[in-house]
């Protein structure tokens, strides 16, 4: 029960924290390029646009900084025993998080927001790259600490059975890392890529300041295009990894209970729940399966009741398949979406081309709607790869059940956990209200705040940002 | 030295470094609805910490994570311990965090209200409760010989762990009322004058006090330590210098005041890092909740090469920003339109709420 619930707290704390970081992380590079732009051609079109997309990144920020703090909080408090056992190797990339990454991120972002008029153009243009390295810095210490559960590498028992450091350089090229972190990045512009869209089409929509949100919808698509392409190798590739180091989480989600090879892949099935063993194809492509698990026309996978054959052997006895149901269906959101994603980019890449993005309507319209599927994808993502994981905390030397705190107890949990998800409500709504309301009538506050007089050098600081 | 030691060294400085520059800021948002008695005020109150206190967070951080790093013990007995407490810091980072961007960008009286308080109420939650959290390790939890800790909410409310919060809260005031006087003119400026003398009074008997009762909990015998002395003579700098025009001094003085504070609390936890109210024997220490070697070796390497440019530019930020803060009343009656941060600015400034 206490385990459940603690695993319920980090599901929903970490799933909520992802929807802000990816956003956080995509629109400070997309905010970077336009200030580029900015500095380059000295257009004031791609200035009100820094400066509107800024905002609603700083809205993003907050909910991102706070809840990532919930995270790092969350390691000693409902799991002291896996810190316990685990921080000598994990805490190291966190700690370096922490000195690299975050410092640099809000130190700079701070120095972004209040130096507009103060910094120089070019130091000023520079502040907004660290935000956006510092981002992106801070996404690639915590994948190497979570692709250490994933595929713990570059430690030794101790003689009490704890693994300890040996090798750290092994942590940053250890191939779910380097697969992952890329495919995490990808996905990041992918979804500030698809709010800049979204927030440009539905101004292009409405023919209000049709200049500037053409400018924005275009360096959108533009970025979206080949991220979007080579997204789907990358992830293709990340699933190749996974094959090899973690087969349980790939079988469950194709649902492959016995080994196959070739292997055709399941488009679409029904049943397939933990105790269903024989879900009913509907559609089934030949070799496919073969071709993205191992990258061959024949490549075999292994199947569920063979691995657990294995699993048991190895480890004695208990069930080392996770949730065959979330599996399956997390990666078909992830790659059914990402199609539809790719669709629409090339489509808008056309219109583009063509000249006509302002006026297509339809495409508009749903690029507005489209903002909804990085959020999905990027849960699903997450969803696949931790619950993919299980039993293991840590794949091979800890599992799940046995990583939490003995001295916290259920009822500790259930407090915290209403608590942070009531708090999150509240958050979330405030968010939503926040950016609902400045992407519909924030250009005119954006104008207003670039228009400020800029200081006399000595002079008091006339500028109220907050 | 040895690493573990350096370690323990290198947190206590980023726990230091947190309470100096996160201190005044949650000083400022404990007392910017007090000192700040027109939305305009308010709004020069909070600006004044606007470019810094999510870098100065930032060592909060990094002062929970080196723990994991270098003494997952520690870190997992600590933060699994203080359990329902760590939630209550939790929500107020929460808000309080939050309430900078979001008090400002909507709209009406009651919004900004309710965020105001979120930041009142949130600023001077976080330093009482980690404060009483840093009294605990000092004056001892139930902890057993498997480091956990066996004990309730309750057993973390000890009496030194409540004065070591009251304090810390009382020093945080302190610090972010001489920061005030020190980045705003004016009226605002005297408020916070006002406020620095009278908070010092009630810093200096309550600082004198937990000298006291430190030096008791630890049975050190009767003679302060130098940083306890030091630690009382800067509280009592800061309250007679907030008279004076020296914004600057007074501000460094309830900052050393701060430092000092701290640096009691793990000088004199040291070797120790947990006391076990249970039994002795059961202490955490440097030595049985630390990392292995080459961990904190590795550690060691990525702290030299990146705490000194961290320090470079945040100081650079600190630089850019030094100017003292003002409103922007005149430049809103002139031209409301465009000259205010927001649509919501103008009539803010003209008809203060």
């Amino acid at each position: 029960m206490t385990n459940d619930l603690a695993r319920w707290q980090f599901a929903t704390t970490s799933v909520y924290h992802f929807l802000f970081v990816p956003v956080t992380i995509g629109l400070a590079f997309l905010v970077a390029i336009l200030q580029t732009a900015w500095y380059r051609t000295d257009n004031p079109d791609y200035k009100r646009m820094t400066r509107f997309f800024g905002t609603l990144l700083l809205i993003n920020v907050a909910v991102g900084v706070v809840t990532g703090l919930v995270q790092e909080f969350e390691f000693g408090m409902n799991w002291s025993t896996y810190s316990r056992y685990v921080g000598g190797v994990f805490g190291a990339p966190l700690a370096m998080e922490g000195l690299a990454a975050f410092f640099l991120e809000s130190t700079f972002l701070g120095l972004w927001l209040f130096g507009w008029n103060r910094l120089p153009k070019l130091v000023h243009l520079g502040t907004i790259w660290a935000v956006s390295i510092g981002t992106m810095l801070s996404a690639l210490f915590i994948l190497v600490a979570n692709s250490w559960m994933q595929h713990p590498v570059g430690y030794k028992l101790n003689k009490a059975g704890q693994p300890v450091l040996s090798n750290v350089w092994a942590l940053f090229v250890n191939p779910t890392f380097v697969w992952g972190y890329a495919h995490v990045i990808l996905a990041s512009l992918i979804t500030g890529c698809l709010v800049m869209l979204a927030v440009s089409a539905w101004y292009l929509r409405k023919q209000q300041h049709v200049e500037s949100f053409y400018r924005t919808a275009k360096v959108a698509l533009i970025v979206l295009i080949p991220t979007i392409v080579i997204q789907l190798s990358v992830g293709n590739q990340l699933g190749v990894v996974e094959t090899h180091y973690q087969p349980m989480k790939i079988a469950a989600a194709e649902a492959q209970w016995n080994s196959c090879k070739p292997c055709s892949f399941s488009l679409l099935q029904v049943g397939g729940g933990a105790n269903d063993k024989t879900p009913s194809q509907i559609l089934e492509i030949p070799h496919l399966l073969s071709v993205l698990a191992t990258g061959t026309w024949n490549g075999p996978v292994t199947g569920l009741n063979q691995l657990q054959a294995q699993y048991q052997a190895k480890y004695g006895p208990g069930n080392y398949v996770p949730d065959v149901f979330i599996q399956y269906w997390s990666i078909r959101v992830m790659a059914y979406l990402a199609t539809l994603v790719l669709l629409l980019a090339l489509w808008g890449g056309w219109l583009l081309y063509r000249g006509k993005l302002r006026s297509a309507r339809v495409f508009l319209w749903l690029s507005v709607w489209a903002v909804i599927t990085p959020f999905l994808m990027n849960t699903a993502g997450w969803l696949l790869t931790e619950s993919g994981r299980q039993p293991w905390i840590v794949q091979g030397l800890q599992k799940t059940v046995n990583a939490n705190s003995p001295s916290v107890s259920a009822t500790d949990i259930w407090i915290s956990l209403i608590a942070l998800v009531l708090v999150y409500i509240v958050l979330g709504a405030a968010d939503a209200v926040l950016m609902l309301r400045y992407s519909r009538h924030g250009l005119a506050e954006a104008d207003a705040e670039a228009a400020e007089p800029s200081a006399a050098p000595g002079a008091p600081a006339p500028a109220l940002t907050y | 030295m040895q690493l573990h030691t350096i370690w323990f060294i290198i947190i206590v400085l980023f726990w230091i470094g947190f309470f100096v520059l996160e201190g005044f800021d949650f000083g400022v948002g404990a007392l910017h609805m007090f000192v700040g008695r027109s939305e305009t005020e308010r709004r020069v109150a909070i600006n004044t910490i606007g470019p810094w206190w999510d870098g100065n967070e930032v060592w909060l951080i990094v002062a929970g994570a080196a723990m994991f790093a270098a003494f997952p013990g520690w870190y997992a007995t600590m933060f699994s311990a203080l359990y329902l407490a760590l939630v209550l810091v939790l929500a107020a980072l929460l808000f309080r965090g939050v309430s900078f961007e979001y008090r400002g960008k909507g709209e009406g009286a009651r919004w900004r209200g309710g965020w105001s308080w979120a930041l009142t109420i949130g600023s001077a939650l976080i330093p009482l409760l980690i404060g009483v959290a840093l009294g605990d390790l000092l004056t001892g939890l139930p902890i057993n010989a498997q480091h956990n800790f066996t004990g309730n909410f309750f057993d973390l409310l000890t009496g030194y762990g409540l004065m070591t919060g009251v304090t810390l809260l009382v020093l945080c005031l302190l610090h972010g009322a001489t920061f005030l006087a020190l980045r705003t003119t004016g009226e605002l400026r005297d408020h916070a004058h006002a406020f620095a003398r009278v908070i010092g009074l009630i810093a200096i008997l309550v600082n004198v006090a937990w000298v006291i009762w430190t030096l008791v909990v630890i049975g050190g015998g009767t003679v302060p330590e130098p940083t306890q002395i030091f630690g009382v003579i800067a509280v009592i700098f800061a309250t007679v210098l907030a008279s004076t025009d020296n914004d600057g001094w007074a501000f460094a003085s309830s900052g050393f005041a701060i430092a000092a504070a701290i640096g009691q609390i793990f000088i004199s936890l040291y070797p120790n890092v947990m006391i076990s109210s249970t039994n002795h024997a059961y202490n955490l220490t440097v030595n049985n909740s630390a990392s292995g070697h080459y961990a904190l070796f590795v550690m060691t390497l990525v702290a030299v090469i990146f705490m000194p440019l961290v320090l470079l530019y945040q100081g650079w930020s600190f630089h850019v920003f030094r100017r003292r803060v003002i409103g922007a009343t005149a430049d809103v009656q002139q031209a409301p339109s465009t000259s205010a941060p927001g649509p919501d600015a103008g009539t803010e400034a003209t008809a203060p709420t």
